[in-house]
């Protein structure tokens, strides 16, 4: 049942971005068949008026919507100004790229920042907890591209690493794609670990001071298990929440590495679509970024009957 | 007896405790003068900008990629123009875009939020599922969306960060707001004859300004790094003005030659940065007793 709304609510969701998506397209002065034949040159007007008729421009706009709605439905994303060739494909190409940063990302921050999290709230304002509380709200205050090109700089200067031009897929060749999408990953992760360190540290702070936590030490039992078995698994909670939504604004992020790295993923085809004026390649990547930021804040929706199970009996 | 008990009690915590909480308020607080410091000064740069800045920013007074030397004490960019001026005008640019935007957006998200939480209803079922429908995207991809569609000018960039922000600023706004609508001291008010506009104005709003104003120094450092992102894209204002993304993006593309002309603006913009998020975590402190034992 409570599957059932979450799902509900998820397409909810995906509904009102796809009405979004259209809106903000259509802010753009003229339409379609001005905008290409902006880019053709000239174009008698009745050849324009049968290219409105034959991709519904003269409909009205609800109509327009549910045309355009019903032909996405069908995994039909319209074509390329530029390349003339089908939207979906391609980014179907790139996002791999994109997710396989943002799950890098999410990784190689979550194995440092939550040991440091945990750390720092167990051990409140030692030296550790001073400096790790510190590095975070500088960590916080980094631009994500700043922080690539500190990177490049760095690894160019210490080991003649430089990013490379081409990138190879996961699955063709992992180990070189690993050692190409590192660093990009690594830079995505870093805002990324002082988020998740703060929010663990103030989650772990906040389970520490519960009674449930006071009674099983005083019953005995040392701080490992405590920790272990008390502490973390409440402790969990509000820092999945947070998870769901950097997750999210990590294929954002995404979008900015990419720029700095050259990998080929869906932001560096939104920035050369936005830069043509491809309307429809933007229109695309928008809308499939907003669905998978969608379905990672279903996933974690979901993930919190497991991690909770009071939620699943309210 | 009670009594004795009491003293007793506190008497064995309180100096421990009160000392700790004394060291840790004056440790935050002095992160928090710090960072009060630094957005002074920013704004004291921004204002001066033009008697601070030895050369026209965008004039070329010398060879390109000119190292630093006096009279040019950080070097010239890539179009042998002032990096020094650049960087203090870029503050202006920093200053003014996240001001306005984060104003705008507490004008209408921060209104609406309040309203919405004020009077529920129809009014909070439709403010609040637009908003939700701009959580739909992650932020900067939203932000890029607008100022690419819309075109970069100042306006626009201001519009686009103000979109972005609104909603979280709406739900800032509203959490707070349906909780003190139910006070005693409201429903007090209204039977002492008070119109709505003189409860949310008098009764409202001043209890919900302490967790606005800490998100307003929060979201303006994030419109920083959104203005910095989009500069950075070739999507932010346009010349004349100075973006310190747009000079660390340019000058990327000489990193060998002068790896100044990308460090220097990211300092920029991280100082920046960090000046309001330590101010708004020094305000936390001071506006919100209860915060300070649990974080």
């Amino acid at each position: 049942m409570r599957l059932l709304r979450q799902i509900l609510s998820a397409l909810g969701a995906a509904f009102a971005l796809s009405v979004l998506v259209f809106v903000l397209i259509r802010l753009i002065p003229g339409d379609a068949v001005t905008l290409w034949v902006g880019q053709e040159g000239s174009m008698p007007p009745q050849v324009q008026d049968t290219l409105r008729r034959m991709f519904g421009l003269d409909e009205p706009i609800y109509q327009e919507y549910l045309h355009w709605l019903v032909d996405v439905l069908r995994g039909d994303l319209g074509y390329s100004f530029r390349s003339r060739l089908p939207v979906a494909p391609a980014l179907l190409a790139a996002l791999p790229y994109t997710l396989e940063l943002a799950i890098g990302a999410t990784l190689v921050s979550t194995l440092v920042a939550v040991p440091l999290g945990v750390l720092s709230a167990v051990r409140r304002n030692s030296g550790l907890d001073l400096c790790a509380r510190l590095l975070a709200l500088v960590g916080l205050s980094m631009p994500t591209f700043w922080i690539g090109v500190l990177l490049i700089l760095v690894c160019s200067a210490a080991f003649h690493w430089l990013p490379s031009l081409t990138y190879t897929g996961l699955f063709e060749n992992p180990a070189e794609n690993v050692q190409q999408m590192f660093l990009p990953a690594l830079t995505l992760a870093l805002p990324l670990m002082a988020v998740m360190m703060r929010m663990t540290r103030s989650a772990v702070l906040e389970v520490l001071g519960q009674d449930y936590v006071r009674t099983a030490r005083a019953k005995g039992i040392a701080q490992r298990p405590v920790l272990v078995g008390h502490t973390l698994p409440n402790a969990a909670i509000p820092l999945v929440t947070v998870l769901g939504i950097q997750l999210g604004q990590l294929l954002g992020g995404a979008v900015i590495v990419e720029q700095i790295f050259g990998v080929p993923g869906l932001g560096t085809v939104l920035i050369s679509a936005i830069t043509q004026r491809d309307y429809p390649v933007v229109q695309g990547v928008i809308l499939l970024t907003g669905l998978t930021f969608i379905f990672i804040q279903l996933l974690v929706d979901i993930s919190y009957g497991y991690l909770d199970p009071r939620v699943q009996h309210t | 007896m009670p009594r004795v008990e009491g003293a007793r009690l506190s008497g064995r915590t309180r100096p421990a405790n009160t000392f700790t909480q004394f060291i840790r308020l004056l440790r935050r607080n002095v992160l928090g003068a710090i960072g009060a410091g630094i957005v002074l000064a920013l704004v004291l740069i921004a204002l001066a900008a033009a008697w601070l800045s030895p050369f026209d920013p965008n004039a070329q007074v010398g060879t390109r990629l000119t190292p630093a030397a006096p009279p040019f004490w950080l070097g010239l960019d890539q179009l042998g123009r002032d990096e020094l001026s650049r960087l203090i005008y870029g503050t202006r640019t920093a200053l003014i875009i996240s001001t306005f935007s984060v104003a705008l957006a507490l004008l209408v998200g921060g209104g609406l939020g309040l309203l919405a939480g004020f009077y529920r209803g129809w009014l909070d079922v439709v403010a609040m599922r637009l908003m939700d429908v701009l959580f739909t995207l992650p932020s900067i991809i939203l932000a890029i969306a607008l100022a690419g569609i819309l075109g970069a000018t100042l306006q626009n960039v201001v519009l686009a960060i103000a979109i972005v922000t609104a909603p979280g600023l709406a739900r800032i706004a509203r959490a707070p707001t349906l909780v003190v609508r139910e006070m005693d001291f409201v429903i007090g008010a209204r039977a002492c004859g008070a119109g709505d506009l003189r409860i949310l104005a008098r009764h409202v709003l001043p209890n919900v300004l302490a967790p606005m104003i800490v998100q307003v120094t929060v979201c303006i450092a994030a419109a920083i790094i959104i203005e910095a992102s989009l500069g950075f894209l070739g999507l932010g204002v346009p010349p004349p003005a100075v973006s310190w993304g747009n000079m660390l993006g340019t000058g990327r593309q000489f990193l060998e030659l002068a790896n100044g002309l990308t460090i220097l603006p990211g300092l920029a913009i991280m100082i920046t940065v960090l000046g309001f998020n330590f101010a708004g975590d020094g305000l936390r402190d001071i506006l919100d007793p209860r915060l300070r034992t649990s974080t």
